[in-house]
């Protein structure tokens, strides 16, 4: 009996849902064109710093050093200036964000020892950039000078010990911003898509009137419910399949942690997901207050502060605090360290747990809220 | 000029009818701002290091010394183990470890270069690669001082180059200050464009808009009597949102503010154009939304240089992001917000809003004039 309602009532969403074309596309497209949009754009890589340069020596050595500003990679020289005073106009245009002054005497103060100093002058708006543009300037510089120590003339060099660097990066050994991305963007489209289609569930029927119509079959408020976000379950777990397919197969992230624990831990957020997307039907009156509640409410906040673009422990505590509020913190973070650490359940557990809770308490909302609006 | 008044009348009396969508489109910004001004920023300081010290000198204190010392670390775990390490990254208790090797005092003392491991947890690649440069920064700074110090010592005229830096504009360098500009530019667009986007939609969807269409107005004053309102809305939000900023984040604004409010007149017009032309496409109000969102919010987060920086993109998407408007936005305000740039300097991006608007009126117009016939 049970079983038939809820059967019923999955067929009758089957149909709607597949009877929209337009709709369809839309769920199966838009995943794809997220996952490629994020997965390209979203870098944060930094290269190609347009620097302006004012050489104030003209010789041979001030050359050298411009030549490993401009062979780095990092630095893209947009304009030559004399003087100094023309590096204000520079900036505030925003035609370069960088400036390196090479003061006048800076070959006869290196060779007499005087260590000479090369002014780095930063638009420190975009303080990413700038920071990393006077990390990469300062390096370069200190190459210099090492390979100026190396070259030092004379018989016999005093012996100078340096310190060398040697980076060894884990997990990501190229940093690439896109192995972090990536797999946080699937999170983040999983939610988009379900948080839209379960927040519609129950106030479109009741917007066209046919909420009435169920109200006055026999159907039991927990088939009803049942069925109606089965096939959105369903529909979530091929958006699942899809977007781990192009992280894996387009992207190629490694998948380094077992896959069936990740499709479980996803099933989880699905429900999660689709519980809160329930609630959210069941409290707003029309489809634009579903909507809107939806997107500033819960999908921004998730999607800024679940740390998938912005690192959680630069946030305040009080926001920090907030984070444990948010099922997609959760997830991200199962979904990241299954990725590439290749982590497992084993270390995962109290993340999948949370989900758990997050889950079974959700649903139960929407469920007693659901029941009140059949009512 | 009367029938563009009624309907601005009539579409005035419905947002305000509807308090609770009023209240989206002003108090949203809002907290969008306070939320993501205090929580958005890339500063990474104090990195979580973990030392392993394997040589035990004055010389290889005296290098923790001055990692300390800079400001950017702290030293929170002293690992025995390559694996204790691989645990303590696990755990997210540390970022960065620095393994200096048994020997290193040796090796500087007989002019050797003594090799200093940084191990990277490189899951969180922006992260990962600032600390990077830290690191190496400072060293590049450290290998300095050993010259100095062994020139004093030795007497002998060594060379070496320093490096003086100084920021403008931001000297602290808070992201916050960067992002705060895009945020305004990001919020103006969304409002925008959501609201519009269901308010001719949901009228098809009631049916309302055959009563529209049986009446004498013409396409464009139903186009300019649905848009003033919502205009004003969002230049009322673009206040606000402004007077959160000083309040609350100091953010002063260093150029001219008339020039800012036209600027942001001139791309709420396309924005809230571009919201009418998604509304005629559709039939539902789920769709509607659903196209809104994708249109607008995605690419605005992406391609517009909000957070991720345009040039490092590859060529196509480069390319992409001109039909982006917040793109333009954001350039001139963050030129007129942060560095009192006047809006003269951009000529190309105020061009290109202009094209933006025309060109959404446009369309919007003839789609609306289509459904008419």
């Amino acid at each position: 009996m049970f079983r038939a309602q809820v059967r019923h009532v999955f067929l009758k969403e089957v149909a709607q849902l597949t009877r929209n074309k337009e709709a369809i596309r839309i769920f199966l497209i838009a995943p794809f064109m997220q996952m490629l949009a994020f997965g390209y754009a979203a870098t944060t890589d930094i290269k190609d710093i347009p620097f302006l340069l004012v050489d104030q020596d003209k010789t041979a050595e001030s050359r050298t050093l411009i030549q490993r500003f401009t062979g780095s990679g990092f630095f893209r020289l947009a304009g030559v200036e004399d003087s100094p005073t023309a590096v204000d106009q520079w900036l505030v245009r925003g035609k370069a964000d960088l400036a390196v002054v090479i003061p006048a005497g800076y070959a006869r103060d290196l060779v007499a020892g005087n260590r000479p100093q090369v002014q780095v002058l930063a638009d420190g708006t975009d303080s990413n950039s700038s920071m990393r543009g006077m990390a990469y300037a300062a390096q370069i510089v200190g190459q210099e000078a090492a390979a100026r120590l190396a070259l030092q003339a004379g018989p016999a060099p005093p012996a100078i010990g340096q310190i060398r660097i040697e980076p060894r990066v884990w997990y990501n050994p190229d940093l690439k911003s896109r192995w972090f991305m990536v797999p946080a963007v699937m999170a983040m489209v999983i939610m988009i898509v379900l948080m839209t289609l379960g927040s519609m569930a129950v106030v479109r029927e009741r917007e066209l009137g046919t909420m009435e119509q169920l109200i006055v079959t026999p159907l039991e408020p927990r088939a009803l419910m049942i069925g109606k976000l089965a096939p959105y379950a369903v529909l979530g777990m091929i958006e699942v399949l899809i977007t781990t397919s192009v992280a894996v197969g387009w992207f190629r992230v490694p998948l380094r942690g077992p896959f069936l624990e990740l499709f479980a831990t996803a099933f989880l957020f699905v429900l999660v997901v689709l519980a809160l997307g329930l609630l959210v039907s069941t409290i707003a009156r029309t489809q634009q207050q579903a909507m809107m509640a939806s997107m500033f409410f819960i999908m921004t906040p998730m999607i800024y502060l679940s740390g998938f673009l912005f690192p959680i422990e630069n946030m305040p505590p009080l926001i920090q605090a907030v984070t444990y509020l948010l099922p997609l913190r959760y997830f991200a973070e199962i979904v990241r360290g299954m990725f590439l650490r290749g982590a497992t359940l084993a270390t995962l557990w109290p993340n999948a747990l949370a989900l758990a809770v997050f889950a079974v308490v959700l649903t139960a909302l929407a469920a007693r809220r659901f029941r009140k609006t059949l009512d | 000029m009367r029938r563009i008044l009624a309907v601005i009348r009539k579409e005035t009396h419905q947002i305000l009818r509807d308090p609770l969508s009023l209240g989206i489109l002003l108090g949203v910004p809002t907290m969008m701002l306070l939320l993501y001004g205090y929580a958005l920023n890339w500063d990474v300081r104090d990195v979580r290091t973990a030392l392993v010290d394997r040589d035990r000198t004055e010389e290889s204190r005296a290098l923790a010394r001055a990692m300390t010392g800079s400001g950017y670390f702290r030293f929170v775990a002293t690992p025995a183990s390559d694996a204790e390490i691989e645990a303590i990254f696990d755990r997210n208790q540390a970022r960065l470890a620095i393994v200096i090797p048994a020997g290193f005092a040796r090796d500087l003392a007989a002019g050797r270069t003594a090799s200093v491991q940084a191990i990277l947890d490189g899951a969180d690649a922006n992260t990962a690669t600032t600390i990077l440069n830290y690191v190496n920064a400072l060293v590049a700074d450290y290998n300095g001082r050993l010259v100095v110090r062994a020139s004093a010592r030795t007497g002998a005229a060594l060379p070496g180059i320093g490096v003086a830096t100084r920021v403008w504009f931001n000297p602290e360098l808070r992201s916050t200050y960067f992002l705060l500009p895009g945020l305004i530019a990001f919020i103006m667009m969304i409002t925008a464009v959501v609201s519009t986007s269901l308010s001719v939609v949901r009228e098809k969807e009631r049916g309302t808009l055959e009563q529209l269409r049986i009446t004498p107005m013409s396409t464009t004053e139903l186009l300019v009597g649905k848009t003033i309102p919502y205009l004003v809305v969002s230049l009322v939000a673009l206040t606000i949102v402004l007077v959160t900023a000083r309040v609350l984040f100091g953010l002063r604004i260093q150029g001219s503010i008339v020039q800012l409010y036209l600027v942001t007149f001139l791309f709420l017009v396309g924005a809230l154009a571009f919201g009418l032309l998604i509304s005629s496409l559709v039939s539902r109000q789920q769709d509607a939304f659903q196209i809104a969102g994708l249109t607008s919010m995605l690419p605005t987060v992406l391609l517009s240089g909000f957070i991720f920086p345009i040039r490092s993109m590859p060529l196509p998407l480069q390319i992409l992001s001109h039909i982006v408007p917040a793109r333009y936005l954001m350039r001139i305000l963050r030129g007129i917000i942060l560095k009192g740039t006047p809006v003269t300097a951009y000529p190309w991006d105020v061009a290109a809003l202009f094209v933006y608007a025309a060109l959404m009126l446009t369309l919007a117009s003839t789609r609306l004039a289509r459904r008419k016939a």
